[in-house]
């Protein structure tokens, strides 16, 4: 059995290890998934330096975290669930061979990730002027300065790695834009916007633990 | 037996499909990968080989006479961390995992053949910023940079290091992810979970930890790093931060990866242990589950590192259960595989040297593992040489045993050619000799109270550490002498037959060195795996029979 031979059945381009085109997917699909697992269990550590602080200083975590901008915390969850949306929608285009339809929901996610990342960048900015950055110039008026000089470490280490991978994200839809337009995607091989479109929710989904979690824990205690 | 005429082309291999330069270090060949792993980690293993001895050289006299004791640190902990980083744990998946993994299963290649490239790239460049953290200065936290001294007090090359460990990171979470989509997804028809050869179960019990446990020791890092440069406060005790978080998540991977090192080794061992012993492994099926078992109870287990730490009595107990725990998959493969040479027919050829060395070894080191797992006697040998003796009886006489033994089974199919079975021999007699001469002396050292990670000893020490000191040489030349031989091989050795141990096994029905895309025809797997009995004769070529080329 040759891989040549039946190569020309599909309009995928498969690689020579794989018997047919679905091995391939499902090997893509399973490897994406195993990805996911390892991405969370590197956001799993962060996590747990979360619990462990946030356990031992209860009271300096939540006097901390009032300092977050709940309103722009939220009009920044709502962006990324509107952007799930989108992907959804983009790889659905791609799975019933609708180009123009896939270019447009990718643009749109693109863009939502883009509004994400500016309003990520405004509150950092906030941050800066309020010395709430960890550092010498750490500012914190109240009992728990220490300890919420820690929880703002974490905030900026979570919502930094974050933010990293939104950036990751948003390069991969945009080769998945360029590659749409160039009409790669056909209703028989659209594996790599399935893939991001995993690595999209993901990213939103841990942006979902951490939005209560630095925002929300403890809001109405004051 | 006809000596082909030399007119007549010599048959397509993967080695000689193409050449040049450009043609390795672009390939995506896994069989090639491999290779390129090799030769990588090779090179990692004599530099942390060299900095082994100088610590034994300056350890030969009590006083602290040939380097001084920041030196020292340095020394060991360069040591530990090429070891460690970059030979033990991609040792035996990367280069026989990578070979063998695609042939066993009987696929053309891994799942993912770009990734298996990008993840030696990976390591490499890993290695390099390891390097060069070496040549700026060194780095003198111990492998395991426990916080604050890392953090805050070294003032070593601690970023540049870890940098590359978090690197090198990337390329374990790789290796492991294509393992384990390779196994589920390009099996041979007919290839059933419960026809796999050990080899793989055993991997695929390694894979799951790469890639549940890199992750952690990934993020740790990047927060020692930050810690490091910014004081961001995770670890500093100034700010709120518990050094002891460090600890557990540090261990939380680095236990883990202990069986990162010790899995393939016994996936190995099963190898060696059926072909030579030419039957079944001895209960089979448990085996294959004491793999994912040991897997599984490896993530419980981290907290015994951290016995005089300050946690908590209760975690103490907990963490000595789970550990007592651990012992009993490891146990059932080590009855298993003695049960399994019970009235075999074993063929003394040197894998099998070998793997009976692995089997005493891995014994003694695992034994001993169990002394330390206990609450009272921790206590007492806690940081003592009796620790650095447990893990190197298993690291060394465990896993370096297997990836050797390893080494010379699959040798001619790797190459094609045979290695010098004499020389070979004695090389083996070498390595046991020289390594329990090396380590054993320090269990008795350790018990006696000598600390480790120290320059100068008190003088009664000193005529056991003179023992160590000429077991490592003579384990030294141990391992020169493979590396030569192997190399040897390579131009004048014997040519290999495509089955020279007369085993059983889909990577011994391809030809050595096998096709660029592993098989002529891919085989439909019928019979379970050291089916010897219905395979009396191994499955293609009966033995000592070369092949014309």
């Amino acid at each position: 059995m040759s891989a040549e031979a039946h190569g020309a059945v599909f309009h995928a381009p498969r690689g020579h290890q794989f018997d047919t085109a679905e091995q391939q997917k499902d090997a893509s699909t399973l490897g994406m998934w195993i990805f996911l697992v390892t991405e969370i269990m590197f956001f799993g550590g962060l996590f747990c330096c979360y619990l462990v602080y946030r356990w031992l200083y209860p009271a300096a975590f939540a006097a901390a975290s009032h300092h977050l901008d709940v309103a722009l915390g939220g009009f920044n969850t709502a962006a990324l669930i509107c952007s799930s949306l989108t992907m959804v929608l983009a790889v659905n285009a791609s799975q019933h061979g609708k180009r123009g339809a896939l270019i447009a929901f990718l643009i749109l996610t693109i863009l939502l990730g883009g509004v994400f990342l500016g309003v990520k960048a405004v509150e950092w900015h906030h941050k800066f002027v309020d010395h709430h950055v960890p550092g010498p110039s750490f500012l914190f008026e109240g009992p728990d300065a220490r300890q919420a000089q820690l929880f703002f470490s974490l905030y900026f280490v979570m919502t930094g790695l974050h933010a990293l991978h939104m950036v990751i994200g948003i390069g991969l839809l945009t080769v998945l834009t360029v590659q749409a337009k160039r009409g790669k995607f056909t209703p028989e091989y659209n594996t790599p916007v399935d893939m991001c479109g995993l690595y999209w929710h993901f990213v939103d989904l841990i942006w979902i633990f951490l939005f209560p979690l630095l925002y929300l824990i403890d809001r109405h205690a004051k | 037996m006809i000596t082909a005429p030399i007119s007549v082309p010599e048959r397509e291999h993967y080695l000689n499909a193409s050449y040049g330069l450009k043609s390795w270090l672009l390939t995506k060949d896994h069989k090639r990968i491999a290779l390129l792993y090799l030769a990588t980690i090779t090179f990692f293993f004599f530099l942390g080989g060299l900095f082994a001895v100088m610590i034994r050289l300056e350890l030969l006299t009590p006083e602290g006479d040939m380097v001084q004791s920041e030196t020292y640190n340095k020394l060991f902990t360069m040591h530990g961390v090429n070891m460690v980083f970059f030979f033990l744990l991609p040792a035996i998946p990367a280069v026989l995992g990578n070979f063998l993994v695609p042939l066993m299963i009987g696929a053309r290649d891994l799942a993912f053949p770009k990734l298996n490239l990008a993840s030696w790239y990976i390591f490499t460049i890993g290695g390099l910023f390891t390097l060069y953290a070496l040549l700026s200065g060194g780095v003198d936290t111990g492998w395991t940079f426990y916080t604050p001294y890392s953090t805050t007090y070294s003032n070593s090359f601690v970023i540049a290091t870890a940098v590359g460990i978090f690197i090198a990171g990337f390329s374990s979470i790789l290796t492991g992810l294509n393992f384990i989509v390779t196994i589920h997804r390009m099996r041979a028809p007919g290839l059933t979970w419960f026809r796999l050869p050990l080899f793989i179960w055993s991997h695929y019990a390694a894979s799951l930890i790469m890639v549940l446990g890199t992750p952690v020791i990934a993020v740790t890092i990047l927060l020692l790093a930050a810690e490091r440069a910014f004081h961001i406060g995770i670890f500093d005790p100034a700010l709120g931060g518990d050094p002891v978080l460090f600890q557990h998540l540090f261990w939380f991977y680095s236990h883990p990866a202990v069986y990162i090192m010790i899995l393939p080794a016994m996936a190995v061992i099963s190898e060696l242990v059926a072909a030579s012993a030419r039957k079944r492994v001895y209960g089979y099926e448990f085996v294959a589950y004491a793999s994912v078992a040991i897997a599984v109870f490896g993530f419980l287990v981290w907290g015994h590192h951290m016995f005089v730490s300050g946690q908590s009595v209760y975690a103490g107990l907990v963490f000595s259960v789970l550990s007592y725990l651990v012992a009993v998959p490891s146990a059932v493969k080590v009855f298993n595989w003695t049960a399994t040479l019970h009235k075999g027919s074993i063929a003394l050829e040197t894998p099998m040297l070998y793997t009976f060395g692995f089997i005493g070894l891995f014994t003694i080191g695992g034994m001993t593992g169990l002394f330390l797992a206990a609450l009272g006697l921790d206590v007492h040998v806690h940081d003592t040489y009796f620790v650095v003796a447990h893990f190197h009886y298993v690291m060394v006489g465990g896993t370096i045993m297997a990836y050797l033994g390893g080494l010379h089974y699959w040798w001619p199919k790797m190459t094609g050619r045979m290695y010098p079975e004499i020389l070979a021999k004695l090389a083996a007699l070498t390595v046991f000799i020289g390594f329990n001469l090396t380590f054993f002396p320090q269990f008795i050292l350790g018990y006696l109270g000598m600390p480790r990670r120290y320059h100068a000893y008190p003088e009664e020490f000193q005529v056991l550490n003179v023992m160590s000191t000429a077991g490592a040489s003579v384990l030294a030349v141990g391992y020169l002498l493979p590396m030569c031989y192997f190399i040897w091989s390579l131009r004048y050795g014997k040519v290999a037959a495509d089955n020279p141990w007369g085993a059983v096994g889909l990577e011994w029905q391809t030809l050595s060195p096998p096709p660029v895309e592993n098989f002529d025809e891919i085989p439909t797997v019928t019979h379970e795996a050291y089916d010897y009995v219905s395979l009396p004769n191994g499955s293609v070529t009966p033995k000592k029979e070369a092949h014309v080329r």
